[in-house]
């Protein structure tokens, strides 16, 4: 708390004015005394993490974004659990990154992807809200002239048992924030947790029934204009030329503003007219050198990288090549993955208002301070005359973190050119189908080995196509020599994204083959396909042994007991030994990923060789520490529903040089109809590191429908989506 | 031109092709009705005309003449929230919420000609797309609210 950031006025009041009082907080130096800081309400900051109000009320503080994901509800837990607050009394605040960045990156990572939100900023926002109540106790001792050790707190009272008084975190809050912040702080035993790890509700569901919570594209500000944009449909392309005057005088139309090298926008009074002017407006594109190139152009490229010499290793055990070489039985199978677009409910947008002197952003980000750095490079201003304000997040998926050029840079240079107005951009959904930064496109090839008695004795996993890494953080390609090491989530070598089996004789490589359309993290981000690819082949290696394909895996998990541990939970719950009922076709599918360790089972039927009904998926999950076991149970389930959608329906083709799909018509999501029956079986067993919730289990759901869909029909699909196979969900 | 929406009756000077969704948003002000596709593929602009629930996306505003909307800020009588609202509290639906006004209005709409819906009537019924999947506590909390008188 050494540096105290100065804040203008007239920021404030633009910020609380666009989202509310509590989205923004206005820090400020006190007239006198010591250092302290306090909220934009004047009342007093504890640690960075909590601030008490003299009502009584908690505001715990969160710069994680919540897309649905229920992070602010988690983190809230966490930070009350270790604070002993009244849990009924609890409000949310969202520093700024530029706040942050004033004070030395007091709340650390805004970067919410990766299921990072809690498993990654579990321990200092416990440690920020111990540290608060072990403040505010001493305060209420000092003034009781007690040792702190004979006070205890609960539910926002502090008491002093054995002179029977009691005080409140409100009426001490003053005093607590005046004292040094304690350096050794223990915390709970999350065994003793009476806040955190319950099914609490969500803290923002009111606002979400009845139409007032507040996403980027609601927002109003004093005078605000509103952009429409389009960028070149052939990535890499530029904008050529355009004729303004076609649509200059059309109502409502204020400017057509070119946006870097590759977009045009219209800024108009209402969004429907800047789209009904920008649809009008006559733009030549110079495509570039991407012009032509399609789907089987790229499918051909990937297809070369199967059996390419070079390839980089993710996984090696013993000598695969050699163990395959001497193998007259092989099994062998070719997959692939498309290109998908996240398809958030809510269009890209940003807000933006713009001045020489200072440029602020408005809108919903998975990641606060890149979208800071987006904001401090577009409009060239130093970081103390910028700012970001999140908004609530209509969906992220992992397509609103930090990309390069992407939609809040475009706000930033539409606003630049229009000084002292706000502009509010939105993408239509054909805008936002064009441009969005997509599923990787992968092929897999894979070749097995099995020894006499039906073990798997050699594995060759091949992965040709598109890395991440490359594109978006090309300093860790480069740091690793060229490899990405996030291609192999869920079959690498080590750490959160671990390969769950032992083969004697393994190699997992990849040759990259990177394509012109951008790539993103899209919820699971490359555990999709390679779940897919390992559990469907898994299943096929099985069945060349003749073997259950749940007794196979088991043999190859001794060295992996948590995955094992949902593999068997699943199978149990399900009831994988006694036969389905008729007409009933089960599957399986396990993996870890982002340190959790997942497993499904379905049960689906199949009707005319093609339409397909999932009736039940049993999902398991050992994160290690659950925070709240009922938001967890609906990122489970609304998992499937992402990962589902996918495997069924999506997929974005490209010809010409663009993506061919421009809206739902062509790119589905399952309804309500296609849901099945999701029984979570939640099963954390503890140990130093915390798993990530919202992306792991998606990866399962397909492989296992993919399975039963084989034992069904006889018939093994080895690409995405179904649809293009006639399949239907129904 | 004159729209009555929640009961309050709004002059608004737009061009009649306009959508009713964007002169609901961006002429009235009303933001609780969200723009998802503008095809009336994803029905997040749901509203109620004269109690049919309609894609407000695929309708001109000059098509609505003197018709009663309802938006998701008129559902609830004054501070009195309705039954599916209630309902979606008590099931914490809404994961993002984004699609969740129109989700609402679509079973509002839903549970006014069918006061106790089967699972069949629902699937035909509730065509809204929800990315994040929150399909199971819909269906539990349509159930629910049917359940209320």
């Amino acid at each position: 708390m050494t540096t105290i950031p100065k804040f203008t006025r007239r920021s404030f009041l633009i910020s609380s004015a666009a989202v509310g009082g509590g989205l923004a907080l206005g820090l400020r130096l006190p007239p006198f005394g010591p250092a302290l800081v306090r909220a934009a309400d004047g009342s007093p900051e504890i640690t960075v993490w909590v601030v008490v109000r003299p009502d009584n009320t908690t505001a715990i503080r969160v710069v994680r974004a919540e897309m649905g994901q229920g992070t602010i509800t988690g983190l809230a837990q966490l930070v009350a659990e270790e604070l002993e607050c009244d849990w009924n009394r609890v409000v949310i605040e969202y520093p700024t990154p530029g706040e942050s960045v004033a004070r030395k990156r007091a709340w650390g990572e805004f970067s919410t992807g990766g299921s990072r939100g809690i498993r990654q900023s579990h321990e200092y926002v416990r440690k920020g809200g111990a540290a608060a109540r072990m403040m505010l106790v001493q305060a209420a001792a000092n003034e009781w002239k007690v040792p702190a050790s004979e006070c205890t707190a609960s539910n926002s009272v502090i008491t002093h048992k054995a002179s029977k008084r009691s005080t409140t975190y409100g009426k001490v809050a003053e005093a607590a924030a005046r004292l040094e912040q304690p350096k050794d702080v223990p915390l709970k035993d999350p065994k003793t947790w009476k806040i955190a790890g319950k099914p609490l509700k969500r803290l923002d569901t009111a606002k979400k029934v009845n139409g007032t919570m507040i996403y980027g594209s609601d927002l109003k500000l004093p005078g605000m204009l509103n952009a429409a944009i389009k960028d070149c449909p052939v990535f890499g392309g530029k904008v050529k030329s355009f004729d303004a005057a076609k649509v200059s005088g059309m109502k409502g139309v204020r400017k057509v503003v070119q946006v870097g090298d590759s977009g045009v926008a219209v800024v108009a009074d209402t969004w429907w007219q800047a789209k009904i002017a920008l649809d009008a407006l006559p733009i030549v594109w110079d495509e570039g050198a991407n012009a032509k190139v399609s789907s089987a152009d790229i499918a051909e490229m990937l297809k070369a990288g199967l059996d390419a010499e070079q390839a980089f290793v993710g996984n090696q055990a013993g000598d695969a090549k050699g163990a395959l070489a001497g193998v007259a039985k092989k099994i062998e199978a070719v997959y692939a993955y498309p290109f998908q677009n996240h398809a958030c409910m809510e269009p890209m947008n940003a807000t933006v208002r713009y001045t020489p002197e200072r440029c602020e952003m408005w809108g919903p980000t998975q990641n606060g301070e890149a979208a800071f750095a987006a904001v401090q490079a577009a409009s060239g201003l130093p970081a103390d005359k910028i700012d970001v304000h999140n908004t609530m997040l209509g969906g992220g998926f992992g397509r609103r973190g930090g990309y390069a050029d992407d939609y809040v840079t475009q706000a930033v240079l539409i606003a630049k050119q229009m000084p002292g107005t706000p502009v509010k951009m939105i993408w239509s959904r054909e805008e936002d189908m064009a441009h969005g930064r997509y599923h990787p496109v992968m092929q897999c090839k894979l070749v097995g080995a099995l020894d006499a008695s039906g073990n798997l004795n050699a594995l060759h996993m091949r992965l040709s196509g598109q890395s991440i890494l490359a594109a978006v953080r090309p300093e860790v390609v480069q740091a690793q020599k060229g490899r990405d090491p996030l291609s192999f989530q869920g079959v690498f070598e080590s750490g959160e994204h671990s390969f769950g089996y032992t083969v004697p004789n393994l190699m997992i490589d990849h040759a990259m083959r990177n394509t012109h359309v951008p790539p993103g993290f899209w919820r699971g981000v490359n555990i999709n396909q390679n779940a897919v690819f390992i559990e469907c082949f898994m299943d096929e290696l099985a069945d060349a042994a003749g073997q259950d394909p749940v007794e196979f895996r088991r043999k190859l998990m001794a060295k992996h007991p948590r995955n094992l541990g949902v593999l068997n939970a699943v199978a149990d719950k399900i009831g994988w030994s006694k036969p389905a009922p008729s007409g009933v076709y089960r599957g399986v599918a396990q993996m870890k990923a982002f340190d959790s360790f997942v497993a499904a089972a379905c049960e689906i039927s199949v009707k005319d060789g093609n339409k397909v009904k999932v009736h039940r998926i049993v999902a398991a999950t050992d994160p290690g520490y659950a925070v709240n076991p009922a938001q967890i149970e609906r990122q489970v389930a609304g998992s499937f529903v992402y990962g589902l959608s996918a495997l069924f329906f999506q997929e974005c083709t490209v010809k010409d040089g663009r993506i061919e799909q421009t809206n739902f018509h062509q790119y589905n999501s399952m309804r309500i109809a296609q849901m099945p029956k999701v029984e979570t079986i939640l099963m954390p067993t503890g140990g130093t590191v915390w798993g990530g919730i919202g992306e792991p289990t998606i990866c399962v759901a397909a492989p296992a429908v993919l399975n039963a869909f084989y034992r069904a029909t006889g018939k093994r699909i080895r690409s995405v989506p179904l649809k293009n196979h006639g399949i239907e969900l129904v | 031109m004159r729209l009555t929406i929640n009961g309050k009756s709004h002059e608004v000077d737009v061009d009649p092709t306009t959508p009713l969704l964007w002169v609901i948003r961006e002429q009235v002000g009303l933001t609780g009705t969200k723009y998802g596709c503008g095809i009336a593929q994803c029905g997040a602009c749901t509203v109620h005309i004269n109690g049919l629930p309609m894609r407000s996306c695929q309708v001109p505003v000059s098509a609505v003449g003197d018709s009663k909307i309802t938006t998701i800020e008129g559902l609830a009588s004054g501070k009195v929230l309705h039954k599916v609202q209630k309902a979606w509290i008590d099931h914490d639906v809404p994961q993002c919420g984004y699609c969740q006004s129109g989700m609402i209005m679509a079973v509002a709409a839903l549970l006014k000609v069918k006061p106790k819906p089967t699972d069949a009537d629902i699937d035909a019924s509730i065509t809204n797309i929800c990315r994040c999947g929150t399909f199971q506590q819909v269906r539990a909390a349509i159930h629910a609210a049917a359940k209320v008188a």
